[in-house]
């Protein structure tokens, strides 16, 4: 009932807007089509130089809502380096944005038609043409020369001493394994893969994956590189750090790698922000599916000792896919042909 | 007097006006022409024009209203709207949408309005009015496969519009439809018939831009008038020569792109697809690359921003020259910058993958490139800006538009600093920061220029006016309201928020945002109300709105308002004007205007 009130309301709005609509097109008529220009172009004007104060203000005003929402100090090391380029750009970009938007709307005001103003011929002027030519090149230069530092910076090779974790996305959550003491993962073959035991087709033929471990969540040890090699079982997911400033595509068949230092302990970061529920979250940044917006997977910081201790209380994946010696994998899904690519991988 | 006879009281004094030509050889007098070839099948490139606005508008409507759909589902979470269910059926069961409908509204929502309103809405009602009007041609070099450029895009909507109704649903991927997301029916349910639907649509919609581009780049090299030489071409023309150029060169890499996707999906091929376990099961496709889809998607998906965006560039440097009263600011500068954006429209694709495991060091010159592209853009912004001082400005509803197409392209644009620089699209890459960029710089900007169009060209079209009150109240609005809709969105991408997402409320680092998002929702119906208003002005002034009673209704230079009130097939009933001089003699030597159509006196003065 409310709903078609609703809409009976707008439909009595338009009406009233028509109506007003109409009757102010005769009346310009008959003032005659000048006078009328007259009056509109008094009321846009003024309109311009109302929107500009207000929207200015409707900036700043809004900067400073949303400064209280935005994500807190960044917990890598690349992060520091993504916040500060984005704070020199915002830097940029806000001035080159209040100074033209100034331009531009009281112009507008300020040049309005009127009786006896003369519109000034100016074709061009190549001096000016060449002034904002080169002063935006010069700006965009520097802009793209920190930012390409920082880039290549990030993409760089993972330091020697990085942890290696693995994380692998599928429709919808993630799959992190951990290569156990060895620090190697072991290696895979997705026809292998089974949801009961064998999540990313470790291939046990590889004795380096006798000790991997598998987890839902993502630990790392702060203030040690850590190296993510990152796929996907299915679709194209994306693991999105946004407390690390990060982000890298999942990619069926193509793996993707992303280094980054972590710098603030899980622990730490929830005395700091004063949330005794913070936590760091993965985010699936590429959409894949009808799930995708509850793709999550939690990451904790924590320090060498405690990352120790949980990895001493994991079960790996091998002991829990071979509960008896021997026992083949049990695969009904695996196609008949695995036992052969099998063979020939383990040759 | 009634009101209807104020309207029209100045008719009569006109008459003789429109029927100076007639007499010379009654060109449209020749062949009646029946309702099925006028309206219909028409090979008229006005009509066609037409035919294009007009389907855009109900593209548009059905495309921004999903947008309310999904809008009230992220504005109100926890809300059901009973009414949907009666709408939607089981797609939004209980009143409150469901992940899979959601995503399709997502989906059709981009599909629609970039290519079905924004290209086909935008580029074909304009280039096809104002190319022989302006260029100074009877009609396009081939009339006929303007006709079929139209009937293609025809039956891509229809197409289009059935994958609406059928019972899995329409594609619900994404309007960018990466495989293997795509591609596998097993892995959405909007990847079953509803996609291959969409390619269908989609293939044919290519065939319809290729006709009509080709039919647009022939046109303006080869019809124009006598004296119509390229650089005293209107930059209207211009801008729909490189977007023509653009289209012809990119969209048959987007086809190929499909046709193989098309072949992943029903041929057992693996060009997109390697390695994949989906619902339980091993897939035997080994080799593909996801990612080359990306990049044959991209290659068309970059440029088609530009086929966008210049057209609405070109109209908004016309319209701002007309109601200024002054000359463009450095007209060979515009042109000069627009093949630039041209050029680097094809160099710049990668930008969009820049995490998607790309090779680093490529990466660095794709960021390069783009940020290059934002000199030709400032010099634009900063041409308009000074073309619009010491002017005597005309507020119309298409001069209110084109300035706010300014406003807003200086907004998005500068973003688009932002997302072009690798190291900090590593952030904010696929958050909200992205929709807010992109919705600003090409989806507001090109509405604008396109509003803008309508606006200045509707006594063109149909002989009236469209509601100038109404006008003004549709633009403060939906300027006011873009503004509030799309700015505080950047604000939560630089949170992480991301994109395509049916629900926050599960997240702690995004669910602070449900005030913001409810307002954002609430400004979304406000202004797509508004655009209702716009709808019925547009149809409304059709057959009400008061009616020309002079040829050239703006003071404008240019040929299209040298042709009767309402121009038969062939334009001029006489013979085509020759043309003497640029498009922008605005006050030049004390004069307010000098049509195109003048010849240019010893005495003045040269620019």
């Amino acid at each position: 009932m409310s709903g078609y009130l609703a809409v009976i309301v707008v439909v009595l709005i338009f009406v009233v807007i028509f109506q007003i609509a109409k009757a102010s097109e005769y009346v310009s008529i008959l003032k005659g089509e000048k006078k009328a220009r007259e009056q509109s172009n008094r009321i846009n004007g003024f309109l311009m130089i109302v929107f500009l104060v207000l929207g200015l203000i409707g900036v700043w005003y809004c900067h400073d809502l949303m400064d209280d929402s935005m994500l807190g100090e960044p917990a890598s090391d690349h992060g520091v380096g993504v916040d500060g380029l984005i704070k020199v750009t915002f830097i940029i970009t806000m001035i080159v944005f209040v100074l033209t938007q100034i331009a531009l709307f009281v112009f507008a005001w300020k040049y309005q038609e009127k009786d006896g103003r003369k519109a000034f011929f100016y074709p061009h002027n190549n001096k000016l043409e060449v002034i904002w030519t080169v002063i935006p090149a010069i700006v965009l230069t520097v802009l793209v020369a920190f930012g390409i530092r920082h880039w290549l910076r990030m993409t760089s090779d993972a330091p020697k001493e990085s942890m290696i974790v693995e994380v692998t996305g599928k429709q919808f959550n993630w799959i992190v394994r951990y290569p156990g003491k060895d620090g190697q993962l072991g290696r895979r073959n997705f026809k292998l893969t089974n949801d009961s035991n064998n999540p990313v087709g470790q291939d046990w033929a590889d004795s380096l994956n006798h000790d991997d471990v598998i987890a839902p969540d993502l630990h790392v040890v702060v203030g040690k590189p850590v190296k993510l090699i990152i796929g996907s079982r299915d679709v194209v997911h994306d693991v999105g750090l946004p407390h690390f400033r990060l982000k890298m595509d999942a990619v069926p068949g193509i793996p993707t790698t992303l280094w980054f230092t972590p710098t603030i302990t899980t622990a730490e970061y929830r005395k700091r922000t004063g949330n005794p529920d913070f936590v760091y979250e993965l985010a699936c940044d590429q959409m894949c599916g009808n799930g995708h917006y509850s793709m999550k997977a939690n990451i904790i910081v924590e320090t060498q000792e405690e990352y120790d201790k949980w990895l001493a209380t994991q079960v790996t994946q091998y002991s829990q896919a071979h509960p008896a010696p021997e026992a083949a994998p049990a695969a009904p899904a695996v196609p008949a042909d695995s036992t052969k690519a099998v063979a020939a991988l383990t040759k | 007097m009634s009101n209807e006879a104020t309207l029209h009281s100045q008719e009569s004094l006109h008459h003789g006006h429109d029927d100076h030509g007639h007499g010379h050889d009654g060109h449209d007098h020749h062949h009646e022409e029946t309702f099925i070839s006028k309206y219909v099948f028409s090979m008229d490139h006005k009509m066609i024009a037409k035919q294009f606005l007009i389907t855009g508008i109900i593209w548009a409507i059905i495309g921004a209203f999903f947008s309310v759909l999904f809008r009230l589902q992220l504005g109100f979470p926890d809300a059901t709207f009973p009414w949907l269910e009666s709408i939607l059926g089981h797609w939004a069961e209980g009143g409150r949408i469901t992940p899979e409908a959601y995503y399709a509204l997502v989906t059709m929502h981009g599909t629609i309005l970039v290519f079905f309103v924004l290209t086909a809405g935008l580029s074909g009602t304009f280039s096809n009015l104002l190319i022989p009007l302006q260029v100074g041609a009877r009609d396009m070099a081939s009339p006929f496969m303007n006709m079929l450029s139209y009937w293609f895009f025809f039956t891509a909507s229809l197409v289009m519009m059935s994958s609406l109704f059928v019972q899995t649903g329409p594609a619900s991927g994404g309007w960018t439809s990466y495989p293997p997301l795509s591609a596998l029916g097993d892995a959405s349910i909007g990847s079953k018939i509803g996609m291959d639907l969409w390619l269908i649509s989609m293939a044919l919609f290519v065939v319809s831009s290729l006709l009509g581009s080709l039919n647009y780049i022939s046109t303006i090299l080869n019809m124009r008038t006598k004296g119509m030489s390229m650089t005293k071409m209107p930059l209207t023309i211009w801008s729909f020569l490189f977007t023509a150029v653009l289209g012809v060169l990119s969209f048959p890499v987007l086809l190929s792109g499909f046709v193989l996707l098309l072949f992943d999906r029903h041929g057992g091929t693996s060009f997109y697809l390697s390695e994949l376990f989906v619902q339980g099961k091993v897939l035997p496709n080994e080799g593909g690359s996801a990612i080359l889809y990306q990049h044959l998607f991209w290659f068309l998906g970059h440029p088609e921003v530009y086929i966008i965006i210049l057209p609405a560039m070109g109209m908004v440097s016309e319209i701002l020259a007309v109601n200024s009263r002054k000359p463009i600011f450095g007209y060979l500068a515009m042109v000069g910058s627009m093949f630039a954006i041209t050029v680097l429209a094809f160099l710049v694709w990668a930008h969009h993958m820049f995490v998607t495991g790309l090779n680093p060091f490529l990466g660095a010159f794709f960021v390069l490139l783009t940020l290059l592209i934002a000199v030709p853009s400032a010099i634009k912004v900063f041409n308009w800006i000074t073309t619009i001082w010491r002017g005597n400005i005309r507020f119309t509803p298409a001069s209110l538009f084109s300035i706010g197409f300014v406003s807003t392209f200086i907004s998005g644009g500068l973003t688009g600093i932002w997302l072009g620089n690798s190291a900090i699209d590593i952030h904010l890459h696929d958050t909200y920061f992205v929709i807010a960029h992109f919705h600003i710089v090409m989806g507001v900007s090109a509405f604008f220029g396109m509003f803008a169009g309508v606006y200045h060209w509707f006594p063109k079209m149909y002989g009236r006016y469209m509601n100038q009150t109404l006008g003004f109240i549709h633009f403060w609005i939906t300027l006011v309201g873009a503004y509030l809709i799309f700015w505080p969105m950047h604000y939560q991408g630089m949170a992480g928020m991301p994109r395509r997402y049916f629900d926050y409320s599960n997240w702690a680092s995004f669910n602070q945002f449900e005030g913001l998002n409810a307002f954002i929702s609430f400004v979304v119906i406000i202004v797509f109300a508004t655009q209702l208003l716009f709808v019925f002005n547009f149809f409304y002034s059709i057959f009400k709105g008061r009616k020309l009673t002079t040829t050239n209704p703006w003071a404008a230079t240019t040929l299209e308002w040298t042709t009767p009130i309402n121009p038969g097939h062939g334009n001029w009933p006489g013979e085509i004007p020759e043309v003497h001089r640029w498009a922008y003699d605005y006050s030049k030597d004390g004069k307010d205007f000098i049509p195109q159509t003048v010849p240019v006196s010893p005495d003045e003065s040269g620019h």
